[in-house]
């Protein structure tokens, strides 16, 4: 609606007799991203069966109609449903810290020109390490559990939230710092009001690319000691099946990798977009 | 009525004998060198000159957001140390807007944030200045929504609402078809004269200055001086005398001293 009010004086608009004429159904259709993306899916799915019928072996390569009857069956028997429950929990967890831990730094950062370097030293070194290639260490100092996981977690989400915070908070520009200090304000309230509203579409960036980091670590690192936390999550499923050569059930566990990944995107970073980034002008 | 002979009193605003420099990644810059000059209350007061006469610099330093090296600014006497909402900046860019505020909460931001009104009664201060600039169709308008001269009659609206000591305007409306930028001019004139409020206005335009000017200086550039300083005309003065005041200016400018 506000993309309405802000045109100009619409004067002797009233003398057009039909100022609309809607498009065609199938126009309509096509001009919708969202089905668009859904025949992308149907494709793939269709793809999928017709090659999986036509390899016929189990072992390699099941059709998504069997992969699919096994998710159904899994999620009924609440297998998979306590596998991803576990998981979450464990990314929750990692991803919270992460995130507080990347605001801490950056707060840091702009109150003295020392954090800054240290903050700018600290992405820079840390940030191309793989998380995961942390595990072994993580192991020996936090013991084969969950503390283990959730050390790997916080180091896979909070460079890359971190860099890109920092990188929001730098490209604010002078005019809007100069306004906030302008109006007296300062310290957190600086921050907070003025700073990182002015870097939303950076930190909201940063938020995703943290959460797809932090899912990748976390399966990554339940499939390498899956064995040994019974009652893992979704990495460990996946390990599990393997080992007892259910192959439709470790493709069930990667779909439910897949789908929880696109139930986060669309559920949840989608609506953040549409109602704050894009409804301010930040990003198109 | 003591009898005594009061001292005369300080100007509204005094720059007195303000040398500012800035650093830039390979040396100093001195923008001003020794710069004097007095402000009064409701003036229209007019930096005029070309680009590197320190004349946005100084005005920034009267916002606060720079330290003399030498001399002081003082306002009511009160040296000036740092920004604050008693002397509200009018920038050139759009971006002085807060994206992620309508039209009615940016102009009542600066009000809460300063801990000025609460947040209803910002509200609705907010709401009569967008009205006053003529935006009341646009008060639940995101800014960027908003065409540059709808932005920057928000931006007044804005230091307006405020009502600060001095309103410190740098080039407003330098980014604006010159169409827009006559309206805005008018419009501005206009709300002053409803406003008392002490207006300091940084241009590079000769006749935007003898638009807006009650009193006009002329700085020289590399390092910024204060060339002289004329009276403005009045509103009703005929073209003859704004095209004789404009050929003076434009001479004081550019003789070689």
């Amino acid at each position: 609606m506000e993309g309405c009010s802000s045109m100009p004086e619409p004067h002797g608009v009233e003398k057009f007799e039909v100022a609309e004429v809607p498009l065609g159904v199938w126009a309509r259709l096509w001009g919708s991203s969202a089905f668009r993306k859904g025949l992308v899916i149907l494709l793939l799915a269709a793809a999928w069966e017709i090659y999986g019928r036509m390899l016929d072996n189990d072992l390699l390569f099941p059709p998504l109609s069997e992969v699919l009857s096994d998710f159904v069956r899994e999620v009924k028997d609440g297998t998979l449903v306590r596998c991803a429950l576990v998981s979450l929990r464990l990314l929750l967890l990692g991803y919270a810290i992460g995130f507080a831990l990347a605001l801490l730094l950056n707060a840091l950062a702009i109150a003295s020109r020392f954090m800054h370097d240290v903050l700018e030293t600290l992405t820079a070194m840390l940030n191309p390490l793989p998380a995961i290639a942390l595990l072994p260490l993580a192991l020996i100092w936090f013991g084969l559990g969950y503390g283990s996981i959730i050390f790997v977690l916080v180091h896979s989400v909070l460079w890359p939230l971190a860099l890109n915070v920092h990188a929001g908070f730098t490209a604010v520009p002078q005019t809007l710092r100069m306004v906030g200090r302008n109006y007296g304000l300062r310290g957190l309230r600086y921050v907070a009001q003025i700073l990182i509203p002015a870097a939303f579409p950076s930190i909201l960036a940063g938020l995703k690319i943290g959460w797809a980091f932090a899912w990748r670590t976390l399966i990554a690192a339940e499939l390498v000691f899956g064995v040994s936390t019974g009652g893992g999550g979704l990495g460990w499923f996946i390990y599990e099946r393997k080992n007892e050569l259910e192959i439709p059930g470790v493709f069930a566990g990667l779909l439910t990798v897949i789908v929880i990944g696109l139930v986060v995107e669309h559920a949840l970073f989608r609506p953040i977009e549409a109602r704050t980034v894009r409804r301010w002008g930040m990003q198109s | 009525m003591s009898g005594m002979v009061a001292p005369p009193a300080p100007s509204f605003l005094e720059v007195s004998g303000v040398t500012l420099r800035y650093r830039t990644a390979t040396s100093h810059v001195t923008a001003t060198y020794r710069v004097n000059f007095a402000v009064e209350q409701s003036d229209r007061f007019v930096m005029l000159g070309p680009s590197g006469c320190g004349k946005s610099t100084l005005l920034k330093a009267i916002g606060g957001y720079m330290v003399p090296a030498e001399g002081g600014i003082a306002l009511r006497g009160v040296p000036i140390t740092r920004p604050g909402p008693d002397r509200i900046m009018i920038f050139q860019e759009f971006d002085q807007l807060l994206p992620w505020k309508t039209v009615t909460e940016n102009v009542a931001f600066p009000l809460v944030a300063s801990g000025k009104l609460d947040r209803r009664k910002a509200k609705e201060a907010a709401a009569h200045f967008v009205e006053g600039v003529g935006l009341g169709r646009f008060a639940h308008s995101y800014p960027h929504t908003l065409s540059g001269g709808m932005k920057q009659r928000v931006a007044i609206a804005r230091g307006l609402a405020m009502g600060p000591d001095l309103l410190l305007m740098d080039e407003p409306f330098a980014a604006l078809d010159e169409l827009t930028r006559r309206r805005m001019q008018d419009e501005l004139l206009a709300l002053l004269a409803d406003a008392p409020i002490t207006l300091i206005f940084v241009t590079h335009s000769i006749s935007e200055a003898i638009r807006i000017g009650s009193r006009i200086l002329l700085l020289s550039p590399h390092p910024g001086r204060v060339r002289i300083e004329l009276p403005g005309l009045p509103a009703d003065a005929p073209a003859a005398a704004a095209a004789e005041l404009e050929r003076e200016i434009h001479g004081r400018l550019f003789e070689h001293a």
